[in-house]
């Protein structure tokens, strides 16, 4: 089908160990580098890009229609209003 | 064409004007249907950092009784899964039913190795008293009695990942039925992109549990 691209052996091999050496980095800073709480944010940032790197390339978003985009963006968006509100709440009661 | 079944590898079921448009259709159903799956974690992940707040003890010790190499190393088997069927994926867009097929075997074998990994982690913990349910719970495993609800959280949120991957694991028998039928075409692969799209997904989620599970 013309109107759809095909991803290319080699991409998809890159997008595999840019995930493998994220998952590296992972564990080497979440067991080896004491930041405190610090910790969770770089773990969740580090999981937010490889999510990113799976939804761009192995899910095609890269390449993808803005309708497909928007449905997934809207999830997200929902979900972290959930975040933002619960955590107003948890920090805001006595 | 009026009489017999549509050969669906040439032409579009009678309600789509064609190929791509039947297609996109498809494929954005799927999407839909992952918007939901985040959602439905998302309401987990939620209530796991609203408790990981209040009961910040109990989290650190929770964490501690899970093997973070298990966990590790189950996240590469993953992410080797989801290579395997974006590359699947690829070798079916470009009408190559045998290589795709190739592709989700593997995809398949690591989806059982991931499982069996999960299987010998969730005895050892239920040997160890550390299952919150069924009478199986040992107050006296834990120093912190909420570490009791954080075991609620990593058997539930890993529960129904594992159920997903189950899932998944019937997706790909029935796509490696398909796939050597040689069902599918340059022009027809919607569901085994679609099979990909959910086993990315599954991986996503994956991704975030493991640190926030094994090792924060």
């Amino acid at each position: 089908m013309s109107g759809h691209h095909v991803v290319p052996f080699k991409t998809n091999l890159i997008t595999f160990l840019t995930l493998v050496v994220l998952t590296v980095v992972t564990v080497y800073t979440a067991k080896y580098v004491d930041l405190g709480e610090f910790n969770l944010a770089l773990a969740m940032a580090i999981a937010g890009v490889k999510a990113t790197v799976v939804g761009l390339w192995f899910m095609h978003l890269k390449y993808d229609t803005w309708m497909n985009r928007a449905i997934m963006l809207s999830a997200i968006v929902f979900v972290a209003l959930l975040f933002v509100i619960s955590a107003v709440d948890m920090f805001t009661r006595a | 064409m009026s009489t017999g079944k549509v050969d669906r590898r040439v032409e579009p079921s009678h309600h789509f004007d064609s190929m791509i448009q039947e297609h996109d259709a498809g494929k954005q159903g799927v999407w839909l249907f992952m918007a939901t799956e985040l959602m439905m974690f998302g309401a987990l992940f939620a209530g796991y950092f609203i408790y990981r707040t209040k009961y910040f003890d109990a989290w650190v010790e929770g964490g501690s009784l899970l093997d973070w190499r298990l966990g590790a190393f189950n996240t590469i088997v993953l992410l080797l899964s989801s290579f395997t069927m974006a590359q699947a994926v690829t070798d079916s867009m470009q009408g190559h039913n045998k290589k795709a097929f190739r592709n989700v075997i593997i995809t398949t074998a690591c989806a059982f190795i991931f499982m069996i990994v999960k299987y010998f982690e969730y005895s050892g913990k239920i040997h160890h008293g550390l299952f919150p349910g069924l009478g199986m719970w040992n107050p006296e495993a834990v120093e912190v009695a909420q570490t009791k609800l954080f075991m609620t959280f990593y058997f539930v949120m890993t529960g129904l990942h594992g159920i997903h991957i189950l899932v998944g694991i019937g997706l790909m028998v029935w796509l490696m039925k398909r796939l050597k039928n040689d069902e599918f075409s340059k022009e027809y692969y919607t569901s085994v992109e679609g099979v990909g799209l959910y086993w990315h997904i599954v991986d996503i989620i994956w991704i975030f549990l493991f640190p926030l599970m094994y090792l924060i």
